[in-house]
């Protein structure tokens, strides 16, 4: 694993954003070789907070994305199982996921993965654990009554299955969880430990994220900066390149 | 790219790099328009799997609702109160100069005339859409006669009117002619007989304003409450304000103004009207009221061209948000929300809302205009 730190939130999310940038300026995608974004998953579209609102005035509003290539997981569906099976299909067609970018729970979890959930899972509907919920609750006027319970979900195995995976975590509050993600062992309990078991795993994250950890792990890491941020210098566009 | 055709064939535009006015703010947002109404860019990405036909660059300017004048007594050489061979083609000629100002609809206003002069002129005046012809006109404003004798302003005295004892609108429709096309009418509450009236224009859906007039407060409260909304160029032609008796000043801090109801009032902007420093006092009692008019005439001791109306319109914007110390949104309001609120029709006009028309102007800031658009089409450019 990499584990990328900075000194704060803006800087870290800086950095993440160049790195997501040279990623996809280095692979040259094409109309014929599309570059595979994966995205956690959110909530039901019908509420004003929807994951499609927040996605689309975070996100797509402020690229040029073909409408048709955005797919996100329909929470109103009438079959959500039937949902999720098409889902993980439009993965597979389109070559599965490049880069998978997301962040994790205070307990752990990746997606809306839950603590117990299968680290080999696939997207299915899962039931919200209650910090989950609290902590959604800022979308909702801080009312917990109105905050949706289930949500679908990408699985553990699903993101495994991407052949890059980005967890960017900031926040004294995520320092456990990073402790118990990247130094005790891989664990249903907390799902982001599935991730030890991947190929090409990067974790971005602000000093307060690192609390938690050892200060032998946090040296070792940060005197890796200097090839770290190799990563994040500027790269050719593709509109530079005439071949 | 052509858009995809699931609700829609019409070609979407999209403004981009621009600042729209949305919220009371100004904000760094693209604005998308389809069929000459503002689309709402989430249903068209997420529903419709839609995207712009053609983006238009709009070099960092901002982009405002067109502006509404409920008060314009004609311009450029054209008075709508004096009958000419054909009133109609006066009201267009007007309406196409005043695009050049960032007005995309107005009432055409009548000062006190005599019968035949309505007769006359008011069938020519119809309710229409704005487009590369002109502004919209949204209704006639008739200004007079029924008002008082010892506000008349520069109306000519001869042709005041009272109500009469019937009760009703019957005078007005005796002297109009009929209420066809009127969107407004500034009458004086203190006349005898005038809540009838007030209330009956009211139900009818005409917009009643209160002007030329020596009512009290108590008058003004009452012809509110039977309806009336607005009170015509606060200030000028009434009693002036008193601690104990504001008179229809007043009426912007009354506290018997009915539940869910505002009261609006005209301000001529332009520092000679009204003394900037009345008009602060105005706009910080009641900045959600101040609606901005011009009050333009044909010849206002002002050359025609580029002075006469649409200078004003121009000056009155930059002076009103100079003088009033009010930011550049409350200004932009003052001449496109709040007028449409007035009449009623701010569903559908001075407003950014999905599903608005898209009557647009384009601006620096400076408030120097740039472009005018009537639903979405490019009707003026500088």
């Amino acid at each position: 694993m990499r584990l990328v730190i900075l000194e704060d939130y803006d800087l870290a999310s800086e950095w993440a954003a160049k790195y997501i940038r040279n990623r996809i300026i280095t692979f040259r995608p094409t109309a014929q070789r599309y570059f595979t974004l994966g995205l956690p998953t959110g909530l039901p579209r019908a509420h004003p907070e929807s994951y499609h609102s927040y996605m689309w005035n975070n996100f797509f509003k402020h690229v040029d994305i073909d409408p048709a290539n955005a797919h996100i997981l329909d929470g109103n569906a009438q079959d959500l199982e039937a949902e999720c099976a098409v889902f993980e299909k439009d993965i597979a067609d389109a070559g599965g996921i490049d880069l998978f970018v997301g962040g994790i729970g205070p307990d752990g979890h990746i997606a809306f993965n839950e603590p117990g959930s299968s680290l080999v899972s696939r997207t299915r509907v899962k039931t919200l654990a209650k910090d989950t919920i609290v902590a959604n609750a800022r979308f909702f006027g801080h009312d917990l009554s109105k905050v949706p319970t289930m949500a679908l979900t990408v699985g553990v195995g699903t993101v495994m299955d991407s052949r890059e995976v980005m967890i960017v975590i900031t926040g004294a509050h995520k320092a456990f969880a990073l402790y118990k993600a990247i130094e005790d062992g891989v664990n249903h309990m907390w799902t982001v430990s599935a991730f030890q078991q991947h190929p090409r795993t990067i974790f971005v994250c602000d000093e307060d994220a690192t609390l938690e950890l050892r200060v032998k792990t946090v040296k070792y890491f940060k005197g890796l900066m200097h090839v770290h941020n190799k990563l994040v210098d500027p790269v050719l566009t593709m509109k530079n390149d005439l071949s | 790219m052509p858009s995809n055709g699931s609700v829609s064939d019409a070609p979407i535009t999209q403004f981009i790099n621009c600042r729209i006015l949305k919220e009371h703010t100004l904000q760094r947002e693209d604005l998308w328009v389809r069929d000459g109404r503002i689309l709402d860019p989430e249903k068209l990405f997420f529903d419709e799997q839609g995207y712009a036909d053609r983006q238009l660059d709009c070099g960092g300017a901002i982009l405002a609702p067109g502006f509404i004048d409920v008060q314009l007594n004609g311009g450029y050489g054209v008075d709508f109160s004096t009958p000419s061979e054909d009133p109609g083609a006066g009201v267009a000629f007007v309406a196409k100069k005043i695009l050049e100002h960032g007005v995309t609809s107005f009432c055409p206003t009548l000062v006190t005339s005599p019968p035949s002069v309505y007769h006359k002129v008011l069938p020519e005046v119809k309710v229409q859409s704005g487009g590369v012809h002109g502004a919209g006109v949204l209704g006639v404003h008739l200004e007079g006669p029924f008002i008082s004798l010892e506000k008349k302003g520069a109306h000519p005295e001869q042709f005041l009117r009272t109500f009469g004892g019937s009760g009703g609108v019957n005078p007005l429709l005796e002297v109009y002619g009929g209420l066809d096309n009127v969107s407004m009418v500034t009458l004086a509450p203190e006349l005898a007989g005038s809540q009838s009236v007030v209330e009956e224009l009211s139900q009818r859906g005409v917009t009643v304003s209160l002007g030329h007039s020596v009512a009290n407060l108590s008058q003004a409260e009452e012809a509110v409450q039977q309806g009336a909304s607005f009170i015509t160029h606060l200030f000028n032609a009434m009693l002036p304000f008193h601690h104990r008796d504001p008179g229809i000043v007043g009426l912007l801090t009354s506290n018997r103004i009915p539940a869910g109801r505002s009261v609006f009032y005209g301000m001529i902007a332009d520092g000679i009207h009204t003394n900037p420093a009345a008009l602060r006092i105005a706009h910080r009692a009641h900045p959600a009221g101040l609606v901005l008019v011009t009050d333009a005439i044909m010849a206002m001791g002002l050359p025609p061209g580029r002075h006469t109306l649409g200078q004003q319109v121009i000056e009155i914007q930059g002076l009103h948000a100079y003088v009033a110390g009010c930011s550049v949104p409350e200004a932009l309001e003052a001449a496109s929300l709040h007028p449409a609120q007035l009449l009623g029709i701010s569903h559908q006009k001075g407003s950014l809302e999905y599903g608005c028309d898209a009557d647009l102007v384009l601006m620096d800031d400076q408030m120097v205009l740039e472009a005018t658009y009537i639903s979405g089409v490019e009707v003026w450019r500088k």
